[in-house]
């Protein structure tokens, strides 16, 4: 059970294939109540990658959360996975409570996909439903250890989200993942812990993982970089051996973090240089 | 031993090489190697899935420069959009006006956004000297044309590639075809006012900036010289 993969290629497939579909938005959200499986499984994903964000859509996706009829052979739910994927892309503040019940469910991918969405939804309100999950890697403050690593919960999606909804009261908790066996959850800890603490030791945990062994480890620090825009990484992203696609998304994430929150109507020396750094990688 | 045998020694090393470190660093070193006889191997590099390998293959290609535009113009991989989009960026960073009417069909249509980004770059990249003077007007125009057709791409990588050649397209043109040129300012201005992505309009400010103060040298440099003939010429990216 590891949950990286898929992030990973949602990230470098961005748009590879924008192909349609010959779908209109009314049989989508007609489709979700097919006979046909396989059509509401990729209604589902068609609402969200086109953000049909229609009052409609919405409520069929939040029914489609609730599905019994689509199973695999392991007991999991590919449509409720879609729909929960679709809603944190829809951006309606609607799906948040629904979401919030799919953290109880069996499957382990719709626990993840609700908990991504929520973070996209940033309604903070979820928070407490998260540390609960999160508790369950911990005993008090401190992570569980044992021979075998925990992966009974998407930790890296949950600690990525308390980063992202600021939910600093639970930085200790957070904190204690930094020591969690998988090194793709300790690399979201850090990014988290960056983002509650703004401390730069965070940052540099992440720049320092940018030259590990692992291709796959190195891309998902790529995202974390873009995420919390740490400038000082701007070089050490611009020379990893990745693809220049996730450099760029990388890139981007610093210079809009400048923008955004540095120097909003002028250009700072940093926007420049990382400007520069994304021609050279064009 | 001679360059050759060397040569011969360093393509094996690429050919044979069990791990991607090893990999890697037999293409660094055959692209070091900066020889004639490397670019049929530096260019199987972009194919092998290693980006490590893949940029070490580029600059290879990109160092032994015009030599390398005819077999990349007849090897490109048009099965697999990886190796691809690493070829377009090698002929990119040659320059060679040879590449043009490749660089033009893959930016405007290639399926896959790394090689339109890759092409869109190229395109503004060009050696303009090359062009015979009497053809460089109408392949400026065919290549502006074609990139106010690519700055509405829908992926903000390709828009972002787009304006960064834009850019260095306005300011080439504002010698050679300075009517045309405001065609590319006035793009550049809508981009600002109505595209969605934050990265490309943060782009689009700095290629306006850069477009100015060239502008700015254009008019008051020769004036200055008249004035002070003495006054040494300070470079052009000075203030």
């Amino acid at each position: 059970m590891n949950p990286s993969p898929e992030k990973i290629k949602d990230l470098s497939l961005t748009g590879e294939n924008t192909d349609g579909g010959s779908l209109t938005v009314e049989q989508a959200i007609a489709n979700l109540e097919s006979g046909d499986l396989g059509l509401r499984f990729y209604a589902a994903w068609w609402l969200g990658r086109f953000r049909i964000s229609e009052p409609t859509a919405v409520t069929a996706l939040i029914k489609a959360l609730e599905d019994e009829a689509d199973r695999t052979p392991e007991g999991g739910y590919p449509l409720r996975r879609n729909a929960a994927r679709a809603l944190g892309k829809l951006g309606d503040r609607q799906a948040v409570s629904p979401l919030i019940g799919c953290l109880d469910c069996s499957d382990f991918y719709v626990r993840e996909a609700a908990i991504q969405s929520l973070e996209m939804l940033g309604d903070p309100v979820c928070i407490p439903a998260l540390i609960k999950l999160l508790a369950v890697g911990l005993q008090g403050e401190e992570i569980i250890s044992s021979k075998q690593p925990d992966l009974s919960q998407p930790y890296d999606a949950i600690l990525e989200a308390l980063g992202t909804l600021r939910a600093t009261e639970f930085t200790p908790l957070v904190k204690a993942f930094l020591e969690h066996p998988i090194e793709l959850v300790q690399y979201a800890a850090a990014r988290a812990m960056y983002q509650l603490t703004q401390e730069p030791v965070y940052g540099e945990r992440l720049v320092q993982a940018l030259g590990g062994e692992k291709l796959q480890l190195r891309r998902a620090v790529l995202a974390d970089l873009g995420a919390i825009g740490y400038l000082p990484a701007a070089d050490a992203i611009a020379q990893t051996l990745a693809e220049n696609s996730l450099k760029l998304i990388s890139l981007k994430g610093l210079l809009e973090h400048q923008v955004n929150h540095i120097t909003p109507n002028s250009f700072s020396e940093g926007a420049i240089k990382v400007m520069n750094l994304m021609d050279s990688l064009l | 031993m001679n360059n050759s045998n060397l040569a011969q020694i360093l393509i094996r090393a690429v050919e044979e090489a069990d791990s991607s470190d090893r990999l890697l660093d037999a293409v660094q070193e055959l692209a070091a190697a900066g020889t004639e006889e490397a670019v049929p191997t530096l260019i199987a590099a972009l194919g092998y899935n290693n980006p490590g390998a893949a940029v070490a293959a580029v600059d290879g290609l990109i160092a032994i420069g015009e030599t390398a535009v005819q077999p990349l113009l007849e090897l490109i991989d048009n099965y697999n959009y990886g190796a691809r989009a690493w070829a377009i960026r090698a002929l990119a960073g040659i320059g060679d006006v040879r590449a043009l009417n490749t660089l033009l069909e893959a930016a405007k249509t290639d399926f896959s956004l790394s090689v339109r980004r890759a092409a869109a770059r190229g395109l503004g990249t060009l050696r303009w000297h090359q062009v015979p003077p009497e053809k460089l007007e109408s392949i400026q125009t065919q290549v502006l044309e074609a990139l106010l057709v690519i700055s509405q791409d829908p992926e903000w990588v390709v828009r972002y590639a787009a304006v960064t050649s834009l850019e260095t397209l306005a300011i080439a043109m504002a010698v050679t075809l300075p009517d045309q040129a405001s065609r590319i300012t006035n793009q550049l201005q809508q981009m600002l006012d109505t595209d969605v992505d934050l990265g490309v309009r943060t782009r689009v400010k700095f290629a306006q900036q850069k477009i100015q103060q060239q502008q700015h040298q254009q008019v008051f440099a020769p004036k200055r010289k008249r004035e002070d003939p003495e006054l040494p010429y300070r470079g052009g990216s000075r203030r």
